[in-house]
């Protein structure tokens, strides 16, 4: 039971937590830094504890400063929130050193997600399909990886990054050509000539699963769509992924449930997947072991608070939701609000707000730290707001979309409003189930 | 400092415009001595619009932007201005040698600066053609937008060096 609650977290998030452990009846503690004091989220904690500098280095991912900060607030538990330090096993051993919660998966599922090989090898170990790929230290070993992984496929240097050495091979006949090419092009600009092959997947989506596990079980709370990314930022997130077949929706769920008790994960988290667009197979990619920014769109479809289950959970007890409690109805649609001149390159924009109106209304949820005056510091992500819309269908929500769109207007900073605009009116947008090379074909 | 009122819960505000839709007016005020908000009509659909008591929030604005060097001068001759707020840096990583130094010839492109500004490193460009004469702010300080990081050819002022 988890009665004083430190927030260890900034922004939308932080005010976010703070509402539903306030409803379930905890007093909140909020760690800001000094140029959060007088933050919204500030403003709503029953309690606000400085915890250093604005730079986060010294104040939100200063682990001995936040941990202290929250012994000297006599709280029972800290919840992390996103980003900082939500994922960090050092801090998550930190708290539990000095007998607190963490609000958040046991140390041995941040360990074993921690990076992308460890989670291809475990996810490996829980029967989760990955993208087919392998090793090889000469041209023998390419040839027998090539016909084990099948066509396409990719060749990249293993000891590359950014593109070079990269070859795409569509058959088996052009293959000699493009090793030798391959090896020789990463012996010559890396000093090594292995490569990995790996199947190439031309249209990919990006659709995720989340779920809950108190330990003992675990279930999902249905898709995620996240397709639309720029540089591996998403912006615009949908529950549930639109245009799958219902096999293999299916089977992606259970394939997440499959990992999550594998692991004997405790709390929520999400499991990313590489689908291609146009089979529907499906790749293992990593796990977000965490609250996502995204989360709200499930919630909107299931009707289920996952900071409560994340609470509930991290408290102790048993989970009382069962897969059957689970329901996805409708659809429901978020967009992210940054502080960001989209037009130049996505530069950041912060600054004091002048004026923020925000849509209002049926089927409209905003999560924001941000009012008409707030500021926007330069020190931190540039994540205004979200605009979440949910609808019975996909079409209305995209409807509601638009419209919501129109009624939000953000003052003194740019923001990546227009950018949802466009891609709101987007006729593949509007069709639905994009691939994750949407944003490179959007019409500016 | 413990509060017990939080401000409305999105679904008091979504109950505003359930009200508000009810009625024949177009906005509704909801004004305390800590915030401000008004719920509007806009076409088919409805706004929010919050703001804050600033009087509460004494030194707010103060603490988002600290320290900012140097003031934002006018007249100062050819100079290197901050395209955007943030931290400015004068070398590319720690303990790197600075991307110029006093003296140095520059042209539009070149790159004589970063400013972390929200997690991202943002180059600053010298903007037009010349030669370094001083450089006005040390490195890792924070910058207003458009502060003047450096100048350019004679374009140091009578006085003091710097």
């Amino acid at each position: 039971m988890i009665r004083r609650l430190f927030v260890a977290n900034r922004g939308e998030i932080a005010l976010r937590v703070i509402r539903t452990a306030r409803a379930m009846g905890m007093t909140t503690i909020l760690g800001v830094s000094e140029a959060d004091r007088h933050s919204l989220p500030a403003r709503s904690a029953d309690d606000v504890v400085v915890i250093g500098p604005a730079p986060s280095a010294q104040s939100y991912l200063n682990i001995p400063a936040v941990v202290a900060a929250a012994q000297s607030a006599r709280a029972d538990a800290i919840h992390p929130g996103y980003g900082f330090l939500s994922e960090n096993a050092a801090f998550a051993r930190a708290v539990a050193e000095v007998g607190m919660i963490f609000v958040g998966p046991e140390l041995s599922s941040l360990t074993a997600m921690g990076d992308k090989l460890m989670a291809r090898r475990v996810g490996i170990e829980a029967g989760l399909p990955v993208v087919p790929g392998g090793e090889a230290a000469d041209k023998a070993a390419a040839r027998a990886q090539a016909e084990r992984t099948g066509y396409p496929l990719l060749l990249k240097a293993v000891s590359g990054g950014g593109g070079r050495g990269m070859k795409r091979v569509d058959a088996p006949d052009q293959l000699e050509a493009q090793i030798d090419m391959a090896m020789a092009e990463a012996q010559a600009a890396f000093g090594d000539p292995r490569v990995y092959v790996e199947r190439f997947i031309a249209r990919g989506r990006h659709v995720e699963v989340q779920v809950l596990g108190d330990g003992h079980d675990a279930i999902h709370l249905g898709t995620r769509d996240c397709s639309i990314q720029r540089r591996f930022q998403k912006l615009v997130e949908e529950a549930p992924a639109p245009n799958m077949p219902d096999d293999k929706r299916a089977a992606i769920e259970a394939a997440a449930v499959n990992l999550a008790r594998h692991l004997g994960y405790r709390g929520a988290g999400t499991v990313e997947f590489l689908v291609d667009a146009e089979t529907f197979d499906f790749y293992f990619l990593e796990m977000n072991a965490r609250i996502q920014v995204e989360h709200p769109v499930t919630e909107a479809v299931t009707g289920i608070d996952l900071v409560e289950q994340q609470l509930l959970i991290a408290g102790g007890g048993r989970m009382a939701l069962r897969q059957g409690d689970v329901a996805v109805q409708g659809h429901a649609i978020e967009v992210r609000i940054n502080a960001e001149d989209w037009r130049a390159d996505f530069r950041p924009s912060p600054g004091r707000v002048a004026r923020a109106v925000w849509p209002a209304g049926p089927g409209i949820r905003i999560d924001t730290h941000i009012a008409s005056g707030g500021e926007v510091p330069p020190y931190y992500d540039s994540l205004l707001g979200k605009l979440i819309v949910s609808a019975p269908t996909r079409a209305e929500a995209v409807a509601l979309l638009a419209a919501a769109l129109n009624r939000l207007t953000i003052e003194g900073v740019d923001t990546t409003r227009d950018l949802h605009r466009t891609i709101a009116a987007d006729a593949r947008f509007v069709a639905g189930g994009v691939d994750t090379r949407f944003f490179e074909g959007l019409a500016a | 400092m413990s509060k017990t009122d939080l401000p409305l819960t999105p679904e008091d505000v979504a109950e505003i415009a359930a009200i508000l839709d009810g009625t024949a007016y177009d906005r509704i005020d909801v004004t305390t001595a800590r915030f401000r908000l008004r719920v509007a009509r806009d076409g088919q659909g409805f706004t929010q619009d919050w703001s804050f008591d600033e009087a509460a929030a004494p030194g707010a604005a103060m603490a988002a932007a600290p320290a900012v060097a140097p003031a934002i001068q006018a007249d100062i001759g050819p100079c290197v201005r901050a395209p955007l707020p943030g931290t400015f840096y004068r070398a590319p990583a720690p303990g790197a040698p600075p991307f110029v130094e006093v003296g140095a010839v520059v042209t539009p492109d070149t790159v004589v600066g970063i400013i972390e500004t929200m997690k991202l490193m943002n180059p600053v460009h010298a903007g037009i053609d010349g030669v370094i004469s001083a450089i006005l702010v040390d490195n890792a300080t924070m910058i207003a937008k458009g502060a003047a990081l450096m100048l350019l050819d004679g374009a140091l002022p009578d006085g003091p060096a710097l």
